[in-house]
């Protein structure tokens, strides 16, 4: 037993603050930690600064361009990324489809798609809900029906999150109809400017527009962007979701949260004292910071146990639910720290006009409040992790 | 970073458990809880030769072992088992004794008790009324300690006293004290111990911040004891979920139930994370080491409220029953909470620390 990073991953973890403090554009960093919306240009500023590092594919295998870093490194440089207000790594493209093509993708897709990814020539986005289809995924309806070198694709995808931003979309669709749910879905990559595809934005309840429903009437899409095997496609996605589920528990998040909820109460006056002062206040914060310990100690086993290649079972689902109840609890903390200044409307108040209101990280407090109650929604909802895990744990009773 | 027992402590986990499984059922537990002395004798040199004990101090003081993560395996496999032979009172009070008492203890030949905690002094450990005067063939300790475990089977009892400005041990005799006896609602015995006059040696002058560092020591041996109680009772609720059947089913297909099961487990991982973290900072500063046993003792206590109520709530009516297995280990388990500070007193103490 030994909780301790080798000298290899601290000088690692030291190489990673160094790159943020020198390569990590202010004018980025600035936004996220106000949490204000980045933009397309954004996001590809940030991938193109990795990519020239070799650090945008971090658990890409070299032989594709990636940095091949084990579990162990991934968790150091996520925690430093959080702690920097770098932005995330935009998932669809490098954590979702890289690893799918590279287990499943024929040879020519490879060499296609993957390095498009890594120079950022496409914005991926992912199509796998549907409005009748969340967390019961397998009853996805859109149809692809095989018309010669072509499949035609009907139907509709939605939750499908920067899709604006989007030239390709990876797609479950419905290949056959008779099978049982899981067996007749085949997994497709559709270029987003074919006739036929029309995205409608979705503004959720802070006013954001991060999410998008796609629509498909008759899409013509080359049968070679087939991935795999036809009606296979359910076995793909299931591989997919183990990869969506690396840094599950969000921990760099939630520590980067909690630090400002305490900077925030230092700041605040209450009761003509600084709010962190007052002792229901800081028991609070005391019970989220050590629910975070707990649960960052059970990020690290099923760390290093993935870093020997043993792969997380149902300790996944396990860190989906705490790591997302207490990033929750987090957005609650901050937004009460707030105070009256959680009432200004966040868009509004970050871009400038309200920007002395409050102290920092007020403003975006509660927009931050409400986005993040989708955090125990998407991914699996914290009750399909809680059956996953039922499940597995007692299997026998039906 | 690795989160494996070492081999040597893989060892000890494999043999405790096998000892304890083999002799250590329900009838023979509740049979002890039953007995005048509250401990079986017998057990307590068996688990001697195995080398429970002297895995809980370093090889300087005649044992093989005493890091965090010793102790906390022990403590886990006592736990699972609902162990009430009185070994907790060998790793507060055995730090403080002479080594060749400490070899008698380790050999199973004799016991210890600790005597700190006062009426008055709850959860704080510098709350210290007794008074200690020199006099010609040492001193005299003068009174009162509460809820001293294991006290009439103690060859020695280490007191804790006011000596001037500071607060020193000494080895107090049980014969020379007045004992007011009594048995525990989670097994064992314990006692009122009233001093007046009573003569003592002094072991360790100033001795607070050891005794800081002992019950450190020991509230993260009650975190892994209590995370092994848990373990047993998760298990005995996992087995009840599966065979009971009602309205034709078995229980555990109730996806009421089922959630509830989910997010039990789902604590038990934050418990044994909390336990790991305790154990890997006991050696540190005084500030590190106390954050952490705080932040252990505060999750444990949280989480052992959970898994006992829910697993009674879960069996229902058979779980009401004394002479079931779960009855025992929920008292363990909610007890534990009543010992070197409860959940409040150590969120508090988290905050203090910073």
């Amino acid at each position: 037993m030994d909780l301790s990073y080798t000298p290899e991953e601290t000088a690692f973890r030291e190489e990673v603050r160094t790159f943020l403090k020198d390569d990590l554009p202010a004018h980025l960093s600035d936004k996220v930690r106000r949490g204000q919306e980045l933009t397309k240009a954004d996001h590809e500023e940030w991938h193109a600064i990795l990519n020239a590092r070799g650090w945008l594919a971090q658990g890409w295998p070299k032989a594709h361009g990636g940095a091949d870093w084990d579990a162990v490194r991934r968790h150091i440089f996520d925690e430093e990324a959080a702690l920097a207000h770098a932005p995330r790594i935009v998932p669809f493209g490098i954590h979702m489809l890289g690893p799918v093509l590279m287990k499943f993708g024929s040879e020519a897709q490879k060499s296609h798609w993957l390095p498009r990814i890594l120079n950022g020539d496409d914005w991926w986005c992912q199509g796998y809900s549907e409005p009748g289809a969340g967390s019961d995924l397998a009853s996805l309806k859109t149809r692809a029906v095989r018309d010669g070198d072509h499949y035609v694709v009907n139907g509709q995808k939605t939750w499908t999150t920067l899709g604006q931003h989007a030239n390709m979309i990876f797609c479950l669709v419905r290949t056959d109809p008779d099978a049982k749910a899981q067996e007749g879905i085949s997994f497709l990559l559709i270029d987003m400017d074919t006739p036929g595809i029309e995205v409608r934005p979705i503004i959720l309840l802070d006013g954001s527009a991060e999410v998008n429903e796609v629509w498909f009437t008759d899409v013509r899409v080359p049968a070679e962007n087939l991935v795999g095997t036809e009606n296979e496609g359910w076995t793909y996605a299931k591989y997919l979701l183990t990869h969506e589920r690396t840094n599950i528990a969000g921990v760099g998040f939630s520590n980067a949260g909690l630090l400002a909820v305490k900077r925030m109460a230092r700041q605040v006056m209450a009761g003509g004292r600084p709010l962190i002062e007052n002792p229901h206040f800081a028991a609070r914060i005391a019970q989220a910071e050590i629910d975070l310990m707990a649960m960052a100690t059970t990020n690290l086993r099923v760390v290093s146990k993935a870093a020997k290649g043993q792969a997380p079972g149902v300790e996944s689902s396990m860190l989906k639910v705490k790591g997302t109840i207490i990033r929750q609890e987090i957005n609650d903390l901050a937004r009460r720290a707030a105070g009256p200044h959680a009432l200004p409307f966040a868009s509004e108040a970050v871009e400038g006009a309200n920007d002395a209101i409050g102290p920092e990280g007020a403003a975006m407090s509660t927009g931050r409040y409400f986005n993040n109650r989708k955090l125990s929604i998407y991914g699996g909802s914290n009750e399909v992790q809680r059956q996953i895990i039922a499940k597995t744990l007692l299997g026998a009773a039906r | 970073m690795n989160f494996d027992l070492t081999e040597e402590r893989q060892m000890l986990q494999d043999s405790l458990r096998r000892f304890l499984r083999d002799r250590y059922d329900t009838a023979t537990r509740n049979r002890i809880l039953d007995s005048d002395t509250g401990f079986d004798a017998q057990i307590w040199s068996d688990l001697a030769e195995l080398g429970i004990l002297g895995a809980l101090f370093p090889e300087d003081r005649g044992g093989f072992g005493g890091a965090g993560f010793d102790i906390v395996t022990v403590f886990e496999e006592l736990g699972r088992a609902g162990v009430v032979e009185p070994v907790m009172e060998v790793l507060l009070a055995g730090q403080f004794v002479p080594d060749d008492l400490l070899d008698a203890v380790i050999a199973g030949d004799t016991h210890f008790a600790f005597a700190h905690a006062e009426p008055d002094s709850r959860y704080d450990l510098d709350r210290i009324q007794t008074r200690a005067e020199p006099d010609a063939d040492g001193y005299r300790l003068t009174g009162r300690k509460s809820v001293v475990q294991n006290a009439e089977a103690a060859e020695i009892i280490v007191t804790s006293a006011r000596d001037g400005d500071t607060i020193s041990l000494f080895s107090v005799r049980p014969e020379d004290t007045d004992l007011q006896a009594y048995p525990l609602t989670g097994g064992g015995r314990a006692a009122e111990m009233i001093l007046d006059g009573t003569p003592a040696m002094r072991l360790t002058e100033n001795a607070l911040p050891q005794i800081e560092a002992g019950t450190a020591r020991a509230a993260t041996a009650q975190c892994a004891e209590t995370l092994g109680a848990m373990e047993t009772a998760m298990a005995l609720t996992r087995e009840y979920l599966m065979t009971r059947t009602q309205f034709g089913k078995p229980i555990g297909s109730f996806q009421a139930l089922q959630h509830r099961f989910a997010d039990m487990a789902i604590e038990m991982e934050q418990a044994r994370s909390a336990v790991i973290l305790a154990a890997h900072h006991l050696d540190g500063d005084r500030q590190d080491r106390d954050r952490h046993v705080s932040m252990a003792k505060q999750l444990i206590g949280r989480v052992g409220r959970l898994v006992a109520e829910e697993s009674i709530q879960m069996h229902g009516g058979i779980a009401m029953t004394q002479e079931y297995e779960l009855a025992h280990i929920a008292k363990r388990i909610v007890l534990a909470d009543h010992r070197f500070g409860d959940t409040d007193h150590h969120l508090e103490r988290f905050i203090a620390l910073g």
